[in-house]
């Protein structure tokens, strides 16, 4: 299928006072339609200019964005604004209007492109009730939570049916359950109206909560992209191991001495082999990091295990795990 | 002199008279500083460094004039502009010709309210505007303006109480109004009650104009609840 977004050599330079500050150094990048496509990275890795330069809010220095195969580059100033309207935005702080209400919030996009106002109001009122805001619709931005508030733009978002959804670091500044409730609604949005969603974020969960494919960004350069799971079970940049190890100063500390990472997954989780195992050999191991994670409706656990300093009893430890049908890997040096 | 000439009816039937003139003047020349100084405001944060069209020259050359303009001391500038009031106006003493220099000092300080109180506006809702595809119109009137419509009577009520102020100053060159009254018969005429009085009905009157546009800034600011 032909991508719905085509970075191409993408490269963002800002003019600074002293020297210019690259946030972008080509990034080149497909999302096919209907992905949920997670760009993660730690931030001013470059991932919100990314973001922008899909909807051209930031214009690339070099390089090219197709939409749907049109280079938004080549378009004039009007056809871009028209553009738009198909690719919506939300943001880390909501950006709603303050001083209107949710409804006419919602209506605003519509009020945009021309609709009518009672009709602006029927698909605004449809709308939040997909958001489960119906009952809000007279009341004012300040009056809202975070989480409802990012409703209303997301509500707000899919006024003009969009073909693509943008959110920059929409979950950054709410609360685990809160965020979990927002990722589900996006969801849901990304099943039942086949809006391509492209996820700016620095935290792995929400990454692995919803998204199909990941993309990690690592000071201005592309460190790696694939399917989550692809990623997650066997990253190979030192940007993702970081990412997926959620690092922690204790773990690159002790990670020299013989460490391996271990992956469950589901069917792998019932056996006790962690246990099992100690037993078998007749050898304790430290459990460095342990923690289990649903990626795509399956779990996935992980463990970092340092062995035994004997050769011999470390082999047949993974030998044993081998055998269980986990995927072990060497941990090397410090992730 | 009596102490209660203030109290005579043809003294009260001039300061009734004195009040609405003053009115007219304060408020005519609000409305045409706003006529003039709302776009100009306008240009100056749309032409930013950071604004939606940056324009380098644009900007500066408004912002020169501004404060050109701003820098001249009300009643030298009163005064400096006579000429042009006669061409418009026809003469240069009465509340009709008062209004013209009261809006050329309203409008580069309106200006500069306008701009302080868009500047306000958060940049995020602007973007939020821009990626829904919104016009640079749509983007200055619905979101600037519609953001920062408190912000803008706080202003407006600012302005108000400044330009009230400098139309009593007019009063010296006969500009007309509670200022005029004020000069001529406690100035001149040593008649220290008449002046006390319009002193006051100018604190009333500020007053009011402040009290109103309190509450209707706070019915139009849906920000806090």
């Amino acid at each position: 299928m032909d991508p719905i977004i085509r970075i191409q050599n993408v490269t963002k330079t800002f003019p600074g006072k002293d020297n210019q500050v690259e946030a972008l150094k080509g990034i080149t990048l497909d999302i096919a339609p209907g992905d949920i496509y997670g760009i993660i990275g730690m931030s001013g890795a470059g991932k919100s200019t990314l973001v922008r330069c899909l909807n051209f809010l930031e214009r690339p220095t070099t390089g090219t964005v197709l939409i749907e195969g049109k280079d938004l580059s080549t378009l004039q100033e009007k056809e871009l604004r028209r553009m738009r309207t198909q690719i919506a935005m939300i943001f880390q702080h909501f950006n709603l209007l303050m001083q209107k209400n949710v409804l006419d919030n919602v209506c605003f996009p519509m009020e945009i492109v021309g609709v009518k106002k009672a009709d602006a109001v029927k698909r605004a009122k449809e709308l939040l009730q997909i958001v489960g805001l119906e009952e809000k619709a007279l009341s004012y931005p300040a009056q809202l939570s975070g989480g409802q508030k990012q409703r209303v733009a997301i509500a707000r978002a899919l006024a003009n049916n969009p073909k693509i959804l943008l959110c920059d670091e929409a979950t950054s500044a709410l609360d685990p359950t809160t965020t979990k409730a927002i990722l589900q609604l996006l969801q849901k949005i990304n099943q039942e109206f086949g809006i391509t969603i492209v996820i700016i974020t620095h935290e792995m969960r929400v990454v692995q909560e919803i998204c199909s494919h990941v993309a990690i960004i690592d000071a201005g350069e592309l460190a790696e992209h694939g399917t989550v799971e692809e990623v997650f079970k066997a990253p190979k940049s030192k940007a993702a191991k970081k990412l997926v190890f959620m690092t922690d100063e204790r773990v690159e500390e002790m990670a020299g001495k013989h460490c391996i990472r271990i992956v469950f997954t589901e069917n792998s989780s019932f056996e006790p082999v962690i246990a099992n195992m100690v037993l078998t050999c007749k050898a304790p191991v430290n459990i460095l990091l342990a923690d289990t994670k649903d990626i795509g409706g399956i779990a996935h656990g992980q463990m970092i295990l340092q062995l035994p300093e004997d050769e011999q009893t470390a082999n047949h430890m993974i030998h044993y795990l081998q055998e269980r049908k986990l995927t072990v890997e060497e941990v090397e040096g410090h992730v | 002199m009596s102490d209660l000439m203030v109290f005579e009816p043809v003294i009260l039937k001039m300061l009734g008279e004195d009040i609405l003139t003053t009115l007219y003047m304060t408020l005519a020349s609000t409305f045409l500083g706003y006529v003039l100084g709302l776009p100009m405001g306008v240009v100056l944060v749309v032409t930013a460094k950071d604004g939606l069209r940056p324009n380098a020259l644009v900007y500066k050359v408004m912002d020169f004039v501004i404060n050109i303009v701003r820098s001249v001391p009300f009643l030298i500038l009163l005064i400096l502009v006579i000429p042009f009031t006669r061409m418009i106006v026809g003469k240069s003493y009465g509340p009709t010709a008062t209004v013209v220099p009261l809006t050329l000092a309203a409008a580069p300080f309106i200006a500069r309210m306008v701009e302080s109180s868009l500047l306000e506006v958060d940049k995020g809702v602007v973007e939020a505007a821009q990626s829904m595809g919104a016009d640079l119109w749509t983007i200055i009137t619905k979101v600037l303006i519609g953001e920062a419509r408190t912000s803008l009577v706080v202003g407006a009520t600012i302005a108000l109480g400044t330009i009230l102020g400098y139309s009593a100053m007019a009063g010296v060159v006969g500009g007309g109004g509670l200022g005029d009254t004020a000069i001529t018969y406690g100035y001149y005429r040593y008649e220290t009650d008449i002046m006390l009085v319009t002193v006051l009905l100018l604190i009333l009157l500020v007053q009011i104009m402040q009290w109103i546009a309190s509450k209707l800034a706070r019915k139009l600011d849906k920000r806090l609840s």
